[in-house]
């Protein structure tokens, strides 16, 4: 299977051992991830929020989507949400609102973006056949490790936008886990929000929103938490000393993306995955749990 | 089915407006001005979102993560505009608060896409020019869109940068970048791929709004 890539800017910049593990996943499931290369920025949250028409949120979408339908895709994988979300509320609110449809046709002039699909790779690696394939390829074991399975805020929302998965309480992070033999915990925190882009703005709303799902993970006994999302990622990770100091707790729960764990399954070695990038150390905890199967 | 609450418009600022269930006015005499009412119709008409759906249910209240720092709860600013208290919703600190987690916008019983007001508010309070509650805020996101149409693709070193400038704090996680830079979570250089794309979309689009 062959689908254009879309990195967005965090995988290239803070969120890089997501976009390496990415990759290392893909290759030994024989996905083929094309990178189109002349991509540009989706707008994310600064674009939608001071625009009253959505056109400029709409036109840095769509533009991207137009760039890899001309370069013959038809499916793209998006690993950020952010972007995710930006490229399917395009794609709604084009097809929804007329008057939108005809001011973008002055900006993007290639009006075939809209029969190109946007997955998450989630979506893809929760496809049955996939999940077979992935328990296949399991060589460490990760028996003795619990997991909560963190989705963010944008990854599911609005339902009828995203169609990701079920909008309050997703499961396909779950079900990929489990098909590596990891056990994952119910919790009630896996679509709120970390407090996103104030993280450089409002930290005392991260600090905060975060402060609420680490205490919502550690609760269930969580070892770890298992996140999609760059930006969930860097606040809960960066800011955890930071959360620790303000509220006075000791949680030491490492982040980790879910490819990473699944590259950690696969028998990669934590170089590989960039483990090291991560402020909160994760291969002491994947050392005591983890057997060579 | 629409609902619209409608309040006499008075010359007098000392008449106080009657308290309702989710009042939403302060204590203070509030002076309604003549032609606001329609508040809810110029942002129908800017962004096709049509607030007068609400019935005051509070769901979106209660499913916000940030609504405990607002001044105006989500479901009281939705009042507010169908109140048409212009004065109060552009100069709230609500607006600028709202995360856009798209809770309330999921949430809504009358699919009010809540979230996509908010956006509408925000950049109606821009281009009227009202000086923001959370200054930082609307900092960001200038930093940030000027960014994106230099760089093609976010320079996040840059944004930082110019943020601190904007909103002089300089000191202000100083330790945290540093360990980032070790750590190689940012880049020095900025990557100009993309640049010319956006900076024409940017371009394309004010003159498309400007008609």
């Amino acid at each position: 299977m062959r689908y254009a890539y879309y990195p967005g800017c965090s995988l290239h910049t803070t969120a890089k051992e997501y976009d390496h593990s990415l990759h290392a996943v893909c290759n030994r499931l024989g996905i083929e991830l094309a990178e189109i290369k002349n991509w540009f920025c989706c707008g994310s949250t600064p674009a939608h929020c001071v625009s009253v028409t959505g056109l400029l949120s709409a036109a840095l979408s769509l533009g991207n989507l137009a760039i890899m339908r001309e370069s013959g895709f038809q499916e793209v994988i998006v690993p950020c949400p952010s972007c995710f979300s930006r490229f399917k509320s395009a794609l709604y609110n084009v097809a929804k609102e007329p008057r939108l449809r005809e001011e973008i046709k002055k900006v993007i002039k290639d009006g075939w973006y809209s029969s190109i699909k946007v997955y998450h790779p989630l979506q893809i690696f929760s496809e049955e056949s996939q999940l077979a394939k992935i328990s296949s390829l399991v060589k460490r074991e990760l028996a003795g490790l619990k997991v909560v399975c963190y989705y963010g805020c944008l990854l599911t929302r609005p339902p009828k936008v995203a169609q990701f998965d079920i909008c309050e309480y997703p499961e396909s992070m779950e079900r990929i886990l489990r098909a590596l033999g990891v056990a994952t915990l119910d919790w009630s925190y896996k679509t709120d929000c970390c407090g996103a882009s104030f993280a450089l703005t409002r930290t005392d709303i991260v600090l905060k929103l975060s402060h609420d799902i680490l205490e919502g993970a550690k609760s269930v006994g969580a070892d770890m938490i298992v996140v999609a999302c760059p930006l969930c990622q860097i606040n809960l990770d960066i800011r955890q000393e930071e959360i620790e100091r303000t509220y006075g707790t000791d949680y030491k729960l490492p982040i980790l993306y879910f490819t990473q764990l699944m590259g950690i399954s696969f028998g990669l070695s934590p170089r590989e995955l960039l483990l090291g990038k991560h402020f909160v150390d994760a291969t002491r905890k994947l050392e005591e749990v983890s057997r060579h199967a | 089915m629409a609902h619209r609450t409608y309040i006499r418009v008075t010359e007098d600022p000392t008449i106080e407006c009657v308290r309702l269930r989710y009042m939403v006015i302060p204590k203070e005499p509030v002076q309604v001005h003549r032609g606001f009412t329609d508040f809810a119709d110029i942002i129908k008409s800017l962004s096709g979102l049509d607030v007068n759906l609400c019935f005051q249910c509070a769901k979106c209240a209660s499913g916000c993560p940030v609504s405990y720092t607002m001044d105006y709860t989500p479901t009281q600013l939705v009042h507010a505009i169908q109140l048409g208290l212009t004065d109060l919703v552009l100069n709230s600190k609500t607006i600028w608060l709202c995360a856009s987690c798209q809770t309330c916008t999921t949430r809504c019983p009358q699919d009010v896409d809540l979230a996509g007001v908010m956006d509408a508010v925000r950049s109606i309070a821009q281009r009227k020019k009202i000086k923001a509650k959370i200054p930082e805020v609307p900092a960001f996101y200038r930093s940030s869109l000027i960014n994106i149409s230099l760089f093609g693709r976010m320079y996040e070193l840059g944004l930082i940068l110019m943020l601190k400038l904007l909103t002089r704090s300089f000191t202000k996680d100083i330790g945290l970048g540093l360990r980032m830079l070790r750590k190689g979570k940012l880049n020095i250089f900025p990557s100009f791929r993309g640049a010319l794309a956006t900076r024409r979309i940017f371009s394309q689009v004010k003159a498309v709004e400007k008609k």
